[in-house]
């Protein structure tokens, strides 16, 4: 209680115009600016795997379990920022046992464990099954156990095994896309469904948190590859390279046109609200919206991917550069469109006369440092996912 | 004839054989029970605080609530919301109300100040010091809308707030998770968490008292009469009597809520 007063009482003085006195507590802080950020990456990851399996793109094979196990690391921590930010976790379980089913927010159980059990889970598993099966015949102890379990004690290795096993995966992948959808659309849903909101009351946001998502997710991916290829030593495959930079340049493109028709919209049908959206952007969300969504995050990745395109001699030095700094740009661009969403659908008083402010804590739940906790979690499950099953394909194929 | 039933036998304990596809199908078929939790509906749940809050003499059936705030009434007293605080035990800080009043001054140029210090329950003591012609000025009390169609119940992801029979979105506080969605879906910023019970709370219309035959303790205290309380739909009541005399306006029409709280002589500049 008193944490609460001392944190709200100097902002009083902060607020531009009138905003209705209950407004002065911003109530969906950071952890739900992260949530929607790590749901983004799981989905987009995923999209990235399903291009190898559906679409036949053998160009990026070289990333597609690392995909998968990506989408799996992020998907086990997203749930954790909701369960953080929530007044009362003790109760979280109630929106398993007790939904309500008018409730966008109680369908989130359902969509997860969809995605994680019958999706992620299911598909990983049979990509798997024959190295699992190979691994628990090669090593030793507890490992050997290990690699048994996790086969589920098959032992089939026959062709026909492995046909099936092949059919089975691909079929998941069909299933998996529109899971994927489903996954961030849903979470975009949460947020373009409400009404009283202008900033985010929108048909279009289910659509632009999926584009978003898919533009994160692969360039993640493709950090990660860029990264760890050679920390083990290996060459980078510069066609998989160029082929994942494509996408993330396809997909940049669909989302910046969204993006771009939502502003469009808003402007031309100038509604009640335009006004003090127009202040915020303007203002208190101008760095955080116009530079380092829209410039530092889109246009400076957008141009310099261009520029490959057109020069197609770049030399491959220069083009992981362009690709390794556009993709860090992009994640920064990304996070900071949650951010934008998120926080910035808070700033604005629902009378439409006035502005309020956010400032984080540091400590506590909510605070910066459980955040970053957060963020960091997913890389240290990642690299137990990848010692636990290797997922490089060099060795696969020999 | 020998072979051929031995071939018979064999096909037959081919088929019986757990094949990949047998085991998969099982497999998956096991899972998918996984999916299943036991579902106990929201509705069942609110039937049993509904029991819980109600006493004996009261039948929510037979009614339903409303609110009619006379805008010319109102002179920014603010002992509806100090009243609210002490009634409802809110907490005393200026950042969780109820119900607050506003005050609107309006200048030349259709330059509009708003403000609700302390939510009004110091009264409005700041004089006009600005150089500047006064248009309009008057005061507008606010509260929980109790709208018919309410975004705060359609989101509530667990069915911890909901809509009684005689019209009052109330809070189960004890099964509220804290997760804010109600707040954020309300448009009027009737909505804050409380800071002990970390529940969402707003205005009852005090349903503790209106389900014994009293006043909600705003309207209790009000001066001049400017809230006016009582039942929507019957001849008798209060309400419809205000509703008679009056041409009413709810606050933000356009988003469909259908507010129950109607405000009489309202100015266009009120959100």
């Amino acid at each position: 209680m008193q944490e609460i007063v001392e944190h709200l009482t100097p902002l009083l003085s902060e607020i531009t115009g009138y905003i209705y006195p209950n407004e002065i507590e911003l109530h969906w802080g950071l952890l739900v600016v992260i949530y929607p950020y790590l749901t983004g990456l799981v989905a987009g990851a995923f999209i990235l795997a399903s291009l190898v399996k559906v679409f036949n793109v053998r160009e990026v094979q070289p990333t597609y379990r690392i995909s998968l196990l990506t989408a799996l690391a992020f998907l086990i921590v997203a749930p954790l920022p909701l369960l953080a930010h929530l007044g009362h976790p003790d109760k979280s379980f109630e929106i398993f046992l007790t939904p309500n089913m008018s409730s966008a927010m109680a369908m989130f159980g359902f969509v997860y464990a969809w995605y994680l059990m019958a999706v992620l889970l299911l598909e990983i598993w049979f990509d798997y099954r024959q190295d699992l099966i190979t691994w628990s015949r090669e090593k030793q102890g507890f490992k050997k156990w290990m690699y048994r379990i996790l086969s589920l004690f098959s032992t089939d290795t026959s062709e026909d095994a492995l046909r099936f096993d092949r059919k089975a995966s691909k079929i998941i992948t069909v299933i998996g896309i529109p899971s994927a959808f489903l996954l961030h659309g849903y979470v975009g849903f949460i947020f373009g469904s409400i009404k009283a909101n202008p900033w985010w009351s929108s048909v279009l946001m289910p659509i632009v948190f999926l584009f978003s998502a898919i533009v994160s997710g692969i360039s993640l991916v493709l950090l990660i590859y860029m990264i760890i290829t050679p920390l083990r030593g290996k060459e980078l495959d510069m066609g998989c390279l160029d082929k994942i930079a494509s996408y993330m340049f396809y997909a940049m493109i669909v989302d910046f046109s969204l993006e771009a028709l939502d502003f469009i919209h808003r402007i031309y049908e100038s509604e009640e609200s335009i006004k003090i959206l127009g202040e915020m952007v303007s203002g208190k969300l101008f760095t955080s919206l116009i530079v380092v969504q829209l410039l530092i995050g889109m246009i400076i990745p957008l141009i310099a991917i261009t520029f490959i395109k057109l020069f197609r001699q770049t030399p491959p030095e220069l083009r992981r550069l362009i690709y390794f700094v556009s993709a860090i740009l992009v994640q920064v661009g990304i996070f900071s469109t949650r951010w934008n969403v998120v926080i910035g659908g808070q700033l604005f008083s629902k009378s439409f006369s006035g502005l309020t402010v956010y400032k984080m804590t540091f400590l506590g739940l909510e605070g910066l440092l459980v955040s970053i906790g957060l963020l960091v979690l997913p890389f240290l499950i990642l690299y137990v996912l990848f010692l636990m099953l290797p997922p490089w394909m060099e060795k696969i194929k020999s | 004839m020998k072979n051929e039933k031995i071939q018979k036998i064999k096909d037959k304990r081919k088929k019986e054989k757990v094949t990949r596809r047998n085991f998969v199908r099982t497999f998956l078929f096991t899972f998918a029970s996984l999916l299943t939790p036991p579902i106990v509906l929201a509705e069942e749940k609110i039937k049993k605080t509904r029991a819980w809050i109600l006493g004996e003499n009261y039948n929510p059936y037979e009614h339903h609530w409303g609110m009619g705030i006379d805008i010319n009434k109102c002179i920014g007293c603010g002992r509806c919301a100090d009243a609210c605080k002490k009634e409802n035990v809110v907490p005393d800080e200026p950042f969780f109300f109820r119900t607050w009043v506003e005050r609107y001054r309006i200048y030349d140029g259709n330059q509009t100040v708003i403000d609700s210090p302390n939510g009004a329950i110091n009264g409005f003591k700041d004089q006009d010091q600005e150089n500047r012609n006064l248009t309009r000025s008057f005061f507008v009390p606010k509260i929980c809308n109790q709208c018919e169609n309410p975004p705060c119940v359609q989101v509530c992801p667990v069915g911890a707030t909901f809509i009684t029979p005689d019209g009052v979105v109330l809070v189960d506080d004890e099964y509220c998770i804290g997760c804010r969605y109600c707040i954020q879906a309300c448009p009027y910023g009737a909505r804050y968490l409380h800071p002990e019970t970390k529940a969402a709370d707003k205005c009852t219309f005090c349903y503790h008292r209106i389900s014994q035959d009293l006043l909600p303790a705003c309207v209790e205290v009000c001066p001049t009469q400017a809230r006016i309380f009582g039942e929507v739909k019957k001849k008798a009541s209060p309400l419809v009597r205000f509703l008679r005399m009056n041409k009413v306006r709810v606050l933000k029409p356009d988003l469909n809520t259908e507010p129950k709280v109607f405000y009489a002589n309202l100015d266009m500049e009120v959100k």
